[in-house]
């Protein structure tokens, strides 16, 4: 089981990272699933966008009707909580132009420092942050 | 039309490689996140599984002329580190590190909807928005230069 997460984990990634080869190869795109949501908010070019992300949760939907996990409700996570957490991924990466899939998986891949500086500044606040929340403020 | 087969397509092996590997859990997440806890690593091994690919990969696709369904590839030259990337990513890690969820996971939720999703994601669109109104009125010029194609 331990072994397994291991081999999910890097198989799972495997993919995600052809994903992007795929999207970049055949479309010229690059997969930063934030600017995807932007350009469906906000620009005329939504189309593609929007197939990705319908795509992404086909993806998923298929993964746990093969019966895979599928990820279960925190109930006892504070709403307000889990709301100021939303707000602050969408002003963040929008700030930013980039998320875990732009800046961490497209654009390490391209070697980008704005990527590299991007990366390890939200993973090693995320890590702060993790500890704070959990650890200083009990909240699991 | 052969350009929007292959988005969703690829879309969808992006979808399976999320959920395949543990990132739509967002538990799991805070687990790998915590390392004052029980720290569980095997998600360093998504984001190695995927660098590993995109760094030997893009460099080969970037020596063609130009994509096989496209007119040019949509890569941002950028290279400035400014503010809005510092203060953006940090404000980015903070919403990760309290919740679990990045921008992916986040819609891979509608796959399998419950109540974190009503709140997360449109809490998430409002953050887009407030972003998008600010730049607006500080920088009205990058706004309109910005097709959001890029990321990066």
């Amino acid at each position: 089981m331990f072994a397994s997460q291991f081999v999910y984990a890097l198989a799972g990634g495997v993919l995600i990272g052809s994903a992007a080869v795929l999207l970049l190869w055949l479309n010229g795109r690059i997969a930063g699933v934030s600017s995807m949501i932007i350009n469906v908010m906000f620009t005329r070019e939504r189309l593609w966008p929007a197939l990705f992300l319908a795509g992404i949760v086909d993806g998923a939907a298929l993964y746990y009707l093969m019966g895979g996990d599928a990820p279960v409700a925190r109930d006892n996570f504070p709403i307000w909580l889990l709301a100021f957490a939303g707000v602050l991924v969408g002003v963040g990466t929008g700030m930013a132009r980039g998320c875990t899939s732009g800046h961490g998986v497209c654009g390490l891949g391209q070697l980008s420092p704005r990527s590299l500086v991007a990366t390890l500044t939200f993973l090693s606040v995320a890590i702060v942050t993790t500890y704070v929340v959990r650890h200083v403020f009990g909240v699991q | 039309m052969m350009k929007n087969v292959v988005t969703l397509l690829v879309g969808i092996i992006f979808g399976f490689g999320l959920a395949l590997s543990g990132m739509t859990h967002p538990e799991k997440v805070l687990g790998f996140l915590d390392m004052a806890g029980s720290w569980d690593a095997s998600l360093l091994f998504v984001l190695g599984g995927a660098v590993g690919v995109t760094l030997f990969a893009f460099r080969l696709v970037r020596r063609l002329p130009k994509p096989v369904f496209g007119t040019q590839f949509f890569v941002t030259q950028a290279k400035q580190l400014d503010a809005p990337l510092i203060v953006g990513s940090a404000l980015f890690g903070m919403g990760w590190g309290i919740s679990g969820y990045c921008p992916g996971p986040a819609i891979a939720l509608f796959a399998a909807p419950n109540w974190e999703l009503w709140v997360f994601v449109p809490a998430m669109l409002v953050g887009y928005a407030l972003q998008r109104i600010v730049m607006n009125k500080l920088r009205p010029s990058d706004a309109e230069a910005d097709d959001g194609s890029v990321c990066g």
